[in-house]
Order: C-alpha cells, then sequence, then structure tokens
C-alpha cells in the first residue's frame, strides 16, 4: 500500500519509463516470436510487477485497487500481452487465495506468487461453459484426503506457463448450479493435469492459453480454497470484479497508446498541403477519442476507489468493464482509420494494436454478460427498495 | 568510505522544451521533472562501489525548491541509504552550488565525491570543477571507468582522440561520463521502502553560504527552426554536392 503520491508518482514514473525504454521498443520481436525474452521476464521479476496486489507480509506490495489501476494505465501503454504475463499473478491467478484462502494455503504460495518464481492461473471456463460458467462439468469427487479431478478447461490464460491453478470443479453433482462448485489449487506437476499445445489466436501474441486437462488428478484436500466445499462459484465471482476493473484499466491505457500514435501520425502525415490533423473529420475522431478515454478513465478510479472503501463492487466493476473496453474498440478502429492505408500494413502496429484490443470485449465476462450484470443489478435493487 | 552524490532536479530528458513567451527563461509550469541523468549515473556508480564492499554509506544531496525531496526519493529508491535537501528558492548557479556542497562536504566529511559531469538544463559543466578547486581535492572528470583500490582512485576518462588514465589520491571529486554505467531501474519494493529512509533539511543561511545570482540571463531563445533538406538523384550528386557546395570531404 502505497498512499502517499510523492511515492505514487515516483513509482508510477518508473512503470511509465520502462515501459518506454525496454517494452515499447520489444513489442514487434514479441509480436513476431510470440514469446517475451527471457531477460525482460526477468526483468519485470526483478522490478517487483509479479506482487502488486499481493498482501506486505506475503512479499508482495500489497496496492490497493486504485494504486494498481494507475499501473495498469501506464502497463496499457504498449502491448497487452506483457501485462498478461504478470498481470494473472496480480489478479485472477492469484487473488481467490488472497481473497479466500487459509493462512496455510496464503503462507504455501503468495511468496512464490509475488516474486514470479511461480505463475498462476485461473481455470474456469470449459468447452460447454463459457458465459455460463455455473453450469461447468468439470468434477471433484473426494477419496479420503484427496479430491479427484476430471475434465476440461478451455482458453486458461497463462496455462503453458503456470506453476499453479486455481480450479473451478463440481464437488456437489446433485446441485447443477452455482452452489455445488468448488474451488481448488492445483500443482502443475500433480500426476492426471495435462496442459495442451498454446492456442494460435487473433492476437496478443507473446501471451499464451491453452486447454487444461484432468484426467483422475489427484488434489490433496487441504488445496480446497477456503478449506469448506460450495463457496467456489462465490470466490470465482469475488475474483471476476476486481479482475473485470483491471482489464477496464487496462483498456484505458491501451486506448490511450492508439490515441498518441494516430495523434503523431496525424501531425505528420501531409495531404493537400497540409497535416491531416487540421482536416476537421480527422480532428472529431481525435476529439471523440479523448473525451471517451476520460470518461472510462473516470469510471475505473470511482470503481477502484469504491472497492477500496469495501463496497459491493459488482455493479460499478461492471459498467467500467463495459465502458472501457467498448470504448478501446471504437478508438482502435479510429485509430486505424487516421493511419489510412498505413493503419493496415504491419509496420505501423496500429493493426496488432487493433486485434490485440478485440479481445478485452470477450474475456473476463462478455460485453454481454456484463449487460445482463448490470441489468440484474438494477432489477435487484428496485425490488428491495422500489 | 563514506561517497556523497549530488543531485539535480531538472526538467525530464523527454519533455519538449518551451520557451517562456518574454524570452526570460524555459516554462517549467505543469512539466515533468526528473533526476539529471548524469547524476543518475553517478548514484548508480556510487550504488556500485557500495554492493562491492569499498563504500560503507551513499549519501545523497540536492540544493534547490522544497520539491527537490522527490529527486532525493529517486535517489534513494536506486539506493542510497540517505538524504540531504539544501533548501532554497533562489535560482542557483553553478557557483553557488558549489559552495554550498563545500559546506556540506565539510559537515559529512566523504571520501568521494561523484558528480554528474554537467546538468541537461543548463549545460554549465563546472559544478563538479568548482567544487574540487574550493576543496582542494584533486579531480577526475568524465569519467568512464572507475577503480578504488587501496585507498587510490584510478579513473578512465574520456578525452578527444581517445582515453586518458589517472591516478588520484583521496578524497577526490569525479564527474560522470554517459559510458560510465547504465543506472538501473529502482524495483517498485525499493522505492516503497525509500520512503522510510531519512532527508536532513538545511539552508544556504545555516551553511553559512550567499547564493545571490553572480549572472545575469539576458535572453533565452529557441533553437532556430531545421531547413527542409534537399533530395539528390544518385550517390555522385551526393559526393559532389558534399565536396562543392558543403566542403566537407
Amino acid at each position: 500500500m502505497v498512499r502517499d503520491q510523492e511515492t505514487l508518482s515516483l513509482l508510477l514514473n518508473t512503470v511509465a519509463r520502462f515501459v518506454r525504454e525496454r517494452l515499447v521498443p520489444a513489442e514487434a520481436e514479441v509480436a513476431r516470436t510470440d514469446h517475451i525474452p527471457e531477460e525482460i521476464v526477468a526483468e519485470m521479476r526483478r522490478l517487483g510487477l509479479f506482487g502488486l496486489t499481493i498482501p506486505e507480509e506475503y512479499g508482495g506490495m500489497g496496492l490497493t485497487m486504485e494504486e494498481e489501476v494507475q499501473v495498469y494505465f501506464e502497463m496499457g501503454h504498449t502491448s497487452p500481452a506483457f501485462r498478461s504475463y504478470f498481470g494473472t499473478n496480480c489478479g485472477i491467478g492469484s487473488q481467490a487465495i488472497v481473497i479466500d484462502g487459509t493462512p496455510e494455503q496464503k503462507a504455501r504460495y503468495l511468496p512464490r506468487l509475488a516474486s514470479g518464481e511461480l505463475i498462476g492461473s485461473f481455470a474456469l471456463t470449459e468447452p460447454g461453459a463459457g458465459s455460463d460458467a455455473a453450469s461447468l462439468k468439470t468434477t471433484a469427487v473426494r477419496e479420503g484426503d484427496h479430491y479427484v479431478l476430471n475434465g476440461t478447461k478451455r482458453f486458461i490464460t497463462n496455462a503453458p506457463e503456470a506453476g499453479i491453478f486455481t480450479v473451478m470443479a463440481r464437488t456437489d453433482p446433485m446441485k447443477k448450479g452455482a452452489d455445488g462448485i468448488s474451488a481448488f489449487i492445483v500443482e502443475r506437476d500433480t500426476p492426471g493435469l495435462w496442459v495442451g499445445p498454446p492456442d494460435v489466436k487473433m492476437g496478443q501474441r507473446g501471451a499464451h492459453t491453452a486447454d487444461v486437462v484432468f484426467e483422475n488428478c489427484r488434489v490433496p484436500a487441504e488445496n480446497l480454497i477456503g478449506g469448506v466445499e460450495g463457496q467456489g462459484f462465490k470466490t470465482a465471482m469475488k475474483v471476476l470484479d476486481k479482475g473485470r476493473i483491471a482489464i477496464a484499466a487496462t483498456a484505458v491505457g491501451v486506448a490511450e497508446r492508439m490515441l498518441q500514435d494516430a495523434l503523431r501520425y496525424a501531425c505528420e502525415r501531409e495531404q493537400f498541403g497540409k497535416p491531416i490533423a487540421e482536416f476537421q473529420l480527422v480532428q472529431a475522431m481525435l476529439a471523440d477519442s479523448q473525451a471517451e478515454i476520460y470518461a472510462a478513465r473516470c469510471m475505473v478510479l470511482d470503481a477502484a476507489r469504491r472497492r477500496d472503501a469495501g463496497e459491493n463492487v459488482n455493479l460499478q466493476a461492471a459498467c467500467a468493464k463495459m465502458f472501457a473496453t467498448e470504448m478501446c474498440g471504437r478508438v482502435a478502429d479510429r485509430a486505424v482509420q487516421i493511419h489510412g492505408g498505413a493503419g493496415y500494413m504491419a509496420e505501423y502496429g496500429i493493426e496488432r494494436f487493433y486485434r490485440d484490443v478485440r479481445l478485452f470485449r470477450i474475456y473476463e465476462g462478455t460485453t454481454q454478460i456484463q449487460q445482463l450484470v448490470i441489468a440484474r443489478n438494477l432489477i435487484r435493487k428496485e425490488k428491495l427498495y422500489g | 568510505m563514506k561517497i556523497l552524490v549530488p543531485v539535480k532536479r531538472v526538467v525530464d530528458y523527454n519533455v519538449k522544451i518551451r520557451v517562456k513567451p518574454d524570452g526570460s527563461g524555459v516554462d517549467t509550469a505543469n512539466v515533468k521533472m526528473s533526476m539529471n541523468p548524469f547524476d543518475e549515473i553517478a548514484v548508480e556508480e556510487a550504488i556500485r562501489l557500495k554492493e562491492a564492499g569499498v563504500a560503507s554509506e551513499v549519501v545523497a544531496v540536492s540544493c534547490g525548491v522544497a520539491q527537490c525531496q522527490e529527486t532525493l526519493r529517486a535517489a534513494m529508491a536506486m539506493g542510497a541509504d540517505r538524504g540531504i535537501l539544501v533548501q532554497t528558492d533562489v535560482e542557483l548557479q553553478p557557483l553557488a552550488v558549489a559552495k554550498l556542497l563545500k559546506a556540506v562536504v565539510e559537515k559529512e566529511q566523504p571520501g568521494l565525491v561523484i558528480a554528474g559531469k554537467q546538468a541537461i538544463d543548463d549545460d554549465a559543466n563546472q559544478t563538479g570543477q568548482m567544487l574540487a578547486a574550493l576543496l582542494g581535492w584533486p579531480q577526475a572528470t568524465f569519467a568512464s571507468k572507475v577503480v578504488v583500490t587501496d585507498g587510490k582512485l584510478t579513473v578512465t576518462r574520456e578525452v578527444d582522440g581517445g582515453l586518458e588514465t589517472l591516478e588520484l589520491p583521496l578524497p577526490a571529486v569525479i564527474t560522470t561520463d554517459l559510458r560510465l554505467n547504465e543506472p538501473r531501474f529502482a524495483t517498485l519494493p525499493n522505492i516503497m521502502k525509500a520512503k522510510k529512509k531519512p532527508i536532513d533539511t538545511l539552508t544556504p543561511e545555516a551553511l553559512g553560504v550567499d547564493v545571490t545570482p553572480r549572472l545575469a540571463t539576458l535572453k533565452v531563445e529557441e533553437p532556430p527552426k531545421r531547413k527542409a533538406g534537399v533530395m539528390v538523384g544518385s550517390v555522385d550528386e551526393l559526393i559532389e554536392k558534399l565536396r562543392n557546395e558543403a566542403k566537407v570531404i
């Protein structure tokens, strides 16, 4: 936790400089090779990026959500693949343990997640359970002091790199919905756990997803998160509330980068005898982008502050995630448009961002799921207090 | 051995400098400020000497407005042990800074002062030399390599046309050149720890130094706009122009 402006500015300036001097120059190489160079990963570890949100007593920095989103605004100024690599350790890969883990689980895993020695991954989605996550079919059957897991998880971020997985599985087959689901910590070298080959994706090369398959995978009972069955779906939803604000913050950062690239291009590119930035139709695209970025930034900061204050931010997180990621899509489209023919060419990099940001509107709950979350919150409130 | 490292708060090297409309100076309102890059190299070198067991303590010192405290925090986040702020709102010129540093040196008794060779704002390249003269200490400027052995200092300097190696007794003043080292990024946990490190605040009056400016700035101007280039059709044409027009070959 920072909580003083001087230290926070120094921290954000350091991240901004790391992004500018180390990550931006490596963007094209990461996209070409689908791999983040080892020396950059080592530098991210040394900087402490993997431990941003892990409590200080477990070796992290214990940043508040308000502080964390400001780091992501800065990290957004480069390819999202970099944030994705350490981001699961700060977010969905560690938070189930941080929020609902037992003291033993925290002591065992959090220090290694904070240092980046261990990569954490979050396994909820299945081939038949995406948006309808509560219908998941992976089972966990108690046998003595173990649970036996069977099932397949799909599109699992950082699975090829992960050392531990937070896995949501059904412990009570009689309960079809959310109540029958429990969350487990599964170590990578557990017999019966298989990670598939990395998926071939539209964008975000350098960040990897893969299937994770469990075949009679025996997990010690002490790895049931929180030590209580039937809490797994609630844990997952709490993790996702936080994750949605983080994705919204990243979308704001990347939108800022794309606008900056488009602005620079518009000021340099001349047509009809003057820079295209002087034409009002181009100006409209720049202005609309800036205004929307500002709105999304304010939403993200407000949602983060409310979460820090202990409020239930289910509604605000969904609003911020939906608006910021849809905004990011519009800014990406305008940034390509401002670049004209050059925007369609790989050389300028903007088409890469255009593909990278398409994912923001899909993962951590699609825009349509956010709409349902928002509407349900409204209707529930109307029924309670209306 | 204690090492003293002077650090200056300057306009960040990424900022495009704007001159005030009345030509009285550079506009610094709402402009990002950072540590002078040559001073970062000086801090890095001092920390490396501490890590190598040569130095026991690294003290950063900054002279100027209250916000110079941020520059000291940046030095402490990199690894300096503590900071000294000589606080004043008076515009400081190199001689005044050298006198302030001399007073701090007499108070702190360091075995070595490592300073940046110049600051990227005024490019004066004077403070380190003036400090050495005021102290009566040996100096090695534009250092590209520093070795400390048995109380002696061996410094390789970048000079026109090559490298010069000097041997100096301690205590001494070194100023850093660009290629001495590549400064580290402060780690985020060390940035958090830096806020707990102590900063002493002094004033020029308490140090008995008169910092009144001796020089008056008459005018500050933007550099002339770059003129458009010329496209040449062939290598032969280029050589012809270089030889007969530019007269450089």
